[in-house]
């Protein structure tokens, strides 16, 4: 049974539950008209966020409301005052950390949108790479010329996985790699960026999460930067990501 | 001055006018200052600032004229499975920046409101129920309504142009 528009609208905001989630995961699979319909609630999605950030504040007016909070409780009693300037310093304090730490989370979050819209479109495309391959030795000189970058994959004898080719991708317009492996018909991607196509908002740090119901975690060397990111188990995930850092 | 710039953009698109947005910024401003005291540590502060926000904006003349207009009891309809419908063949790119934004203006004020909290402001459905109010069921299906009727809009405009 198809997904009423509601529940696909809870998926794509991280609002599914986790059996919702898996049970919307194997039905996009197999279904194109609501992978479709996924792909352009996702770009409506993204317009609208990008639409919506469109009115700022003037130097002027911000300056009208700064003086205006800090002028306010002074003409108050000596008592007012104090409590007056005790919660504008525990308002900035409260909003500082919450907007620094949210603008961090903001952009990596974005980075994550992107790279699960990227995975999403493969999914629902029906040439997902452009090169078909099994075999790492023909898959990684494919890229040769394609990218300002070169990388390790890994050998997969004895493992579950297989590779199932690979295509050039983008995000923030620099070009990076893009592999899909497959574990029991499950569709794993890999992409591989240069660190500055991300920029600082990662750290050197690695990151394991859940973007759109999909799997994730990133991390990144000197120069590159690893995403993993499918419908696999997170346990899964987590071997592919190994056996990579391992050929790195 | 936290969540300044954010503030004053959804004030702006709630009144669409600058300077009643930026009256409606300077109001909730003072009111959060005043009412710090009652804001509870461990609550949610964005939730609670957006929360005096709209308030203001819902008792000023232009936000009383707004929410008159719309009638809120569709909320809690039954809605269609999606897959009964067309494919969704509404593929929108940024440089489609202008049509989108008029779309969004020409929403009625409840359906603009949970849109750009939940896509702009990137609230979860929690604290966009927390800001307006209401249940989370009906954050639900006022976003889907909200949704749909921008596709709506879009594709009328689509067809004109």
């Amino acid at each position: 049974m198809h997904p009423t528009t509601a529940q696909l609208e809870a998926f794509l905001d991280g609002e599914a539950s986790t059996s919702e989630m898996r049970e919307l995961d194997a039905h996009l699979r197999q279904c194109s008209t609501c992978a479709a319909s996924v792909l352009g609630h996702v770009q409506v999605k993204r317009a609208v966020s990008t639409a919506g950030k469109r009115f700022s504040p003037s130097p002027d007016f911000r300056e009208r409301v700064r003086k205006s909070i800090a002028s306010k409780p002074q003409r108050s009693p000596r008592r007012a005052w104090l409590t007056g300037a005790v919660a504008v310093a525990a308002m900035l304090v409260v909003g500082v950390i919450a907007t620094s730490v949210n603008q961090h989370r903001l952009q990596r979050e974005q980075v994550f949108r992107e790279i699960a819209d990227l995975h999403v479109a493969t999914l629902a495309s029906t040439n997902p790479v452009d090169v078909i391959s099994t075999d790492r030795h023909t898959v990684k000189p494919w890229f040769q010329g394609k990218l300002p970058f070169t990388f390790n994959l890994p050998e997969l004898q004895n493992s579950e996985f297989t590779l199932f080719g690979g295509r050039v991708t983008y995000l923030n317009e620099t070009p990076g790699a893009e592999l899909i492996y497959q574990i029991r018909k499950h569709q794993i991607s890999v992409f591989v960026f240069q660190e500055r196509a991300v920029g600082s908002v990662m750290g050197a740090s690695s990151w394991v999460t859940k973007e759109a119901s999909f799997n994730l975690e990133t991390w990144g060397n000197d120069e590159l930067r690893y995403f993993v990111m499918g419908d696999a188990s997170a346990d899964d995930i987590r071997t592919l990501v190994n056996m990579l850092k391992k050929a790195e | 001055m936290p969540l300044f710039d954010q503030l004053y953009n959804f004030a702006h698109w709630l009144t669409q006018d600058r300077t009643e947005a930026e009256d409606l910024v300077q109001e909730a401003y003072m009111k959060a200052l005043k009412g710090f005291a009652s804001f509870q540590l461990g609550t949610n502060f964005r939730a609670w600032m957006y929360r005096i926000l709209r308030n203001t904006f819902l008792t000023s003349r232009t936000g009383l004229k707004a929410a008159a207009m719309v009638p809120l009891d569709a909320d809690d309809a039954p809605e269609l499975p999606s897959g009964a419908e067309t494919p969704e063949t509404l593929l929108i790119d940024h440089s489609q920046h202008q049509l989108l934004q008029s779309a969004i203006e020409a929403l009625p004020v409840h359906f603009r409101e949970v849109l750009l909290l939940c896509e702009v402001e990137e609230m979860s459905y929690q604290e966009i129920a927390e800001t307006l109010t209401i249940p989370i069921g009906t954050v639900m299906s006022r976003l889907s309504r909200a949704r749909k009727a921008l596709r709506e809009i879009l594709k009328q405009q689509i067809a004109v142009s």
